[in-house]
C-alpha cells in the first residue's frame, strides 16, 4: 500500500477536522483554563466523540469498537493537535486500549463498552521521575491474598485525578532499570488507599500525582503476565507515543500554517514580510522538516498496523522527529509573529506550550534518539 | 494471494535465480556499478551478465513500457521490484543519466521515432548520456545560458561552452541546451541531442577538490547537429529542462540515504562508545535518517500516482542533500585520524575523505539549497515577491 490516506481515511479526516473546528477548539482551551476548569477537558465533547464512535477506534469490531487501526487514530489525534484541543483520546482510546487488549475477557468486558461509551478516562500511571523512564518502575506490588497489595507513588498521570481505571505499572521481581519483573495492573481510581492530587500544567492540562498506599487489587487486575508485564506496556507506549507523534504533527502544522498566513499578511518597510528572502528560507525549511516528521509518523503508523518487527524503532523514530520538528515549528512561529508572538491574546504561544507537554510525554526527542541508538547497537 | 504479491513472489525468485552472487556484495569501487555506453569496460564477467539478463527482461527501466526496451510495470510493481533487490542486496544492473533524466523526458516530449531509436539504447546501457546545461555565467541563473545554434536549414551549427558536465569524457551522446533565439530569454532554448564524437565537441576533465574528475568543461566549436535531433518544439526547450530538472532532483535527493535505512551509528559502535557527544550526533543523524527515508518513500508514493505538488522535487532535494552531507561529516568525526588517509591501501585509497568532499557538491548541483528554498517558498509555500 502506497504511503499517503485511503479515501477512507480520507473521508474520515474529512469528518473529524469540521467537528473538531467547531466542537474542540482553541476557544475551548482558552474558557477552560480561564473558567479554571478542574476536569482538564470538556466531557461534552467526550461524549460527542463516543456518539461518532470515535473512542473505539482501536477496539476490535468483536467487542463494540471500529476495529481501526494506528493510521485512523493518528488522523483524529492530529486534528486535536491542530486544534489543542483538551481530550483523554490519546491516553484512554489508544495507549490504554492497546494495553487492555491483554487483559482478561473480564476487563476488557467491563472496560471496552464504558471506554467506547464514552463513560470511562483511563489514568496512565507510569512515571516515578521527572523524565520518562517506563523500565525504572520502582512501585511495589506484593502478593497479599488472592491478588496483590500496590505501594508507591507515580507522577505525570494526565486526567489521573478524574479517570475511573488507572493503568499502573509495578514491580513484581527484580530491580529498578530492568524490564523484567514489571507487572501491568488495571486499578479502579476510587481504591482504597489511592490518592490523586492535580496540578494545571503549562498547558492548561491537568496532571496527577498519585499515591498508592497499600491498595488492595485481585489477581485478574494483572494485564498480561505477572513479572512480564514489559509486553503490553510496549504495546501501550508504542500506540502512546506514536500517537503523541500524531498529535505533535497536528500541533506543528497548526502552527505552522498560523505563522505562514501571519508572514503573508504582516506589513513592514513597505512591504510584505513574506517577502523577505530571510524569512522565506526559513519558512522552506521548516516546511521540509514538518514534511519529513509527518512522512516517518505515517510510516511508523502503518508499520504497526502491518506488525512490522520494526516498528517499536520507528516509532522512536517518529516520536523523536514528530517532536524536533514541531518544537522548531513552534518556537519559528513565535518569533515570525514578533511581539505578537508574545502576547496572550494570539494562539501562537498556546501552539508552543502544547508542543512542550507534548514533548515530554511517553519520551522526549533524546529518550528516543538514544533508545534508536541503543536499538542500533550503539 | 494478490496479483502483487503473485508478482512479489516470482520477481524474487527470479531474482534469486539471475542475480549472481559477486552482484550481492556491497559497492566498494567506483567501476563497480556499471555506467554502460560504448568504452564502458565491465569490471567482471558478473557485472556484464547481470547487465544483460536484466536489460533482456526489461528490468533495468522497469516501469517503461516493453516497446522502448522497458518491462511495462505499474508503479506498485516496480516499488515491490526495488524492494525485492534491495532485500536480496542486488546491485543496481545500469546507473545512467539517460535512465533518470534523459528518458523520462524523451518519454513525454520525444517522437514516437526517437522514442523508439533512443530509449532501447539506454535501456541497454549502450549509450552513455551526460548533460549539457550550465555554462560558464548560466549556474544557478540557468536561463541566461549563451551556447548558440545558427539555423542553417536542415541542422544548426552549435558554439559556445559547458560546464560541470558530468562525465563528458566519458559520453557517448549529450542532452544539451542550447539558444536557438536571442529575442526572447525562456522561449529562445531548445533541447538538441548530438553524438560527442561530432566534429569540434571538446571535453576537458575538471580536478576537483575531492582529487576525481567527475565533471568537464565541454565545447563546442561550430558543432553541427541535424534538425531531427531537437526534443520538444523548436525554442521550447526551456520546459523540457525544466521537467527535466524535477527528475534531475529526485535523483540527487535519492542520494539523501546511499546507506539507505541501514544504521550509520551501528559501524562506528566502538568509537561511539568512548564519545559520548559524538554518539548523540550519530543518534540525531540516524533520526533524521530514518525520517527522509520514509519522506523519499511517501514523494515517489505521491509523485508516482498524481498526488505530489509539481515543485515537490525541490524540497527532496534540499532536504536528501543537506542529509547526506551531515552523514559524511559524521562518517569523518567516526573515522577520526583513519578517515583522513588520501592515499592508502589500507584505507581504500582515501574513498572516505574523498567522498566526503564530494557531498559538498551534492547542495549545489542540480540546484542550490538556496535555489530549491527559493522554490519551494514561492511555489508550494505561495509566498509573496518575484
Amino acid at each position: 500500500m502506497g504511503l499517503y490516506h485511503t479515501e477512507d481515511q480520507a473521508m474520515l479526516k474529512d469528518s473529524v477536522a469540521p467537528f473538531l473546528a467547531e466542537n474542540g477548539s482553541i476557544k475551548q482551551l482558552r474558557s477552560l483554563r480561564d473558567s479554571n476548569d478542574a476536569t482538564g477537558f470538556a466531557r461534552d465533547l467526550w461524549s460527542q466523540f463516543a456518539e461518532m464512535g470515535l473512542n473505539g477506534i482501536l477496539i476490535p469490531e468483536a467487542e463494540g469498537g471500529l476495529g481501526l487501526g494506528h493510521v485512523e487514530a493518528g488522523i483524529v489525534l492530529e486534528e486535536i493537535g491542530r486544534n489543542l484541543t483538551q481530550s483523554p483520546f490519546l491516553s484512554t482510546a489508544v495507549a490504554a486500549v492497546e494495553a487492555l487488549r491483554s487483559a482478561s475477557a473480564d476487563i476488557r468486558g467491563q472496560w471496552f463498552p464504558k471506554i467506547a461509551g464514552g463513560e470511562a478516562v483511563i489514568g496512565l500511571a507510569l512515571e516515578e521521575g521527572k523524565k520518562h523512564n517506563p523500565a525504572a518502575t520502582a512501585l511495589k506490588a506484593e502478593r497479599s491474598g488472592n491478588g496483590f497489595k500496590l505501594t508507591g507513588a507515580k507522577t505525570f498521570v494526565v486526567h489521573g485525578h478524574v479517570a475511573d481505571l488507572l493503568l499502573v505499572s509495578a514491580r513484581t521481581a527484580g530491580a529498578a532499570g530492568e524490564e523484567a519483573g514489571i507487572t501491568l495492573f488495571a486499578v479502579p481510581r476510587d481504591a482504597a488507599g489511592l490518592t490523586a492530587e492535580a496540578d494545571r500544567l503549562v498547558d492548561s492540562s491537568m496532571s496527577a500525582r498519585i499515591t498508592l498506599d497499600g491498595v488492595q487489587v485481585d489477581a485478574d487486575a494483572v494485564i498480561g503476565e505477572v513479572d512480564a508485564g514489559w509486553a503490553p506496556l510496549t504495546a501501550l507506549l508504542n500506540a502512546g507515543r506514536l500517537g503523541a507523534s500524531a498529535e505533535l504533527v497536528g500541533v506543528g502544522t497548526g502552527a505552522m500554517d498560523m505563522t505562514f498566513d501571519y508572514l503573508k499578511q504582516r506589513k513592514q518597510f513597505g512591504k510584505v514580510i513574506g517577502e523577505f528572502q530571510a524569512l522565506q528560507h526559513r519558512a522552506a525549511h521548516l516546511y521540509g522538516e514538518m514534511e519529513g516528521a509527518r512522512s516517518i509518523v505515517l510510516k511508523a503508523q502503518h508499520m504497526l498496523d502491518d506488525g512490522d518487527p520494526r516498528g517499536e524503532m520507528f516509532v522512536s523514530a517518529a516520536k523523536a522527529k514528530a517532536a524536533k520538528s514541531t518544537n522548531l515549528a513552534v518556537r519559528e512561529g513565535v518569533q515570525m509573529h514578533g511581539g505578537m508572538g508574545m502576547t496572550d491574546a494570539y494562539d501562537i504561544g498556546l501552539y508552543m506550550k502544547r508542543d512542550r507537554a507534548l514533548n515530554e510525554v511517553f519520551g522526549d526527542l533524546y529518550f528516543h534518539a538514544d533508545k534508536l541508538a541503543k536499538m542500533n547497537g550503539y | 494471494m494478490t496479483d502483487l504479491e503473485t508478482f512479489r513472489k516470482e520477481a524474487r525468485s527470479w531474482l534469486e535465480a539471475n542475480c549472481p552472487p559477486e552482484m550481492r556484495q556491497p559497492v566498494k569501487a567506483d567501476d563497480d556499478v556499471c555506467w554502460g555506453g560504448r568504452n564502458w569496460v565491465f569490471s567482471s564477467p558478473a557485472q556484464k551478465q547481470w547487465l544483460d539478463v536484466m536489460a533482456a527482461k526489461g528490468w533495468t527501466v522497469p516501469d517503461w513500457p516493453v516497446a522502448y526496451g522497458g518491462g511495462g510495470l505499474s508503479p506498485e510493481q516496480t516499488k515491490a521490484l526495488r524492494q525485492e533487490m534491495a532485500k536480496l542486496n542486488c546491485r543496481s544492473p545500469l546507473n545512467s543519466f539517460g535512465i533518470w533524466m534523459l528518458g523520462p523526458a524523451l518519454l513525454k516530449f520525444g517522437t514516437e521515432e526517437q522514442k523508439l531509436h533512443y530509449l532501447p539504447q539506454i535501456a541497454r546501457g549502450e549509450i552513455r548520456w551526460c548533460q549539457g546545461y550550465s555554462e560558464p555565467g548560466s549556474g544557478s541563473d540557468l536561463v541566461s545560458l549563451q551556447t548558440f545554434g545558427e539555423d542553417k536549414g536542415d541542422h544548426w551549427v552549435v558554439n559556445g561552452q559547458k560546464i560541470w558536465t558530468s562525465y563528458a569524457d566519458k559520453a557517448d551522446w549529450i542532452f544539451c541546451l542550447v539558444r536557438t533565439n536571442k529575442e526572447d530569454k525562456y522561449q529562445g532554448i531548445s533541447f538538441l541531442l548530438f553524438d560527442m564524437t561530432t566534429p569540434g565537441v571538446t571535453t576537458k576533465p575538471i580536478l576537483l577538490i575531492s582529487g576525481a574528475s567527475p565533471f568537464c568543461e565541454t565545447f563546442f566549436d561550430n558543432v553541427a547537429v541535424p534538425k531531427h535531433q531537437i526534443v520538444g518544439e523548436l525554442n521550447r526547450g526551456w520546459d523540457v529542462a525544466k521537467y527535466l530538472l524535477g527528475h534531475e532532483r529526485e535523483m540527487i535527493s535519492g542520494m539523501g540515504g546511499d546507506g539507505g535505512m541501514a544504521s550509520l551509528g551501528s559501524f562506528y559502535a566502538d568509537v561511539l562508545a568512548d564519545n559520548p557527544v559524538l554518539r548523540a550526533e550519530m543518534a540525531m543523524f540516524e533520526v533524521e535518517n530514518l525520517a527522509f527515508r520514509a519522506h523519499s518513500e511517501r514523494f515517489m508514493d505521491e509523485w508516482k500516482t498524481g498526488r505530489a505538488h509539481p515543485a515537490y522535487s525541490n524540497l527532496m532535494k534540499y532536504v536528501g542533500t543537506e542529509l547526506n552531507k551531515s552523514r559524511h561529516e559524521l562518517v569523518m568525526a567516526a573515522g577520526g585520524s583513519d578517515a583522513l588517509e588520501w592515499e592508502s591501501a589500507r584505507t581504500n585509497g582515501g574513498a572516505r575523505p574523498r567522498a566526503w568532499l564530494r557531498t559538498k557538491a551534492n547542495s549545489i548541483e542540480g540546484g542550490t539549497s538556496e535555489v530549491m528554498l527559493n522554490v519551494v517558498s514561492k511555489r508550494i509555500l505561495e509566498m509573496p515577491g518575484a
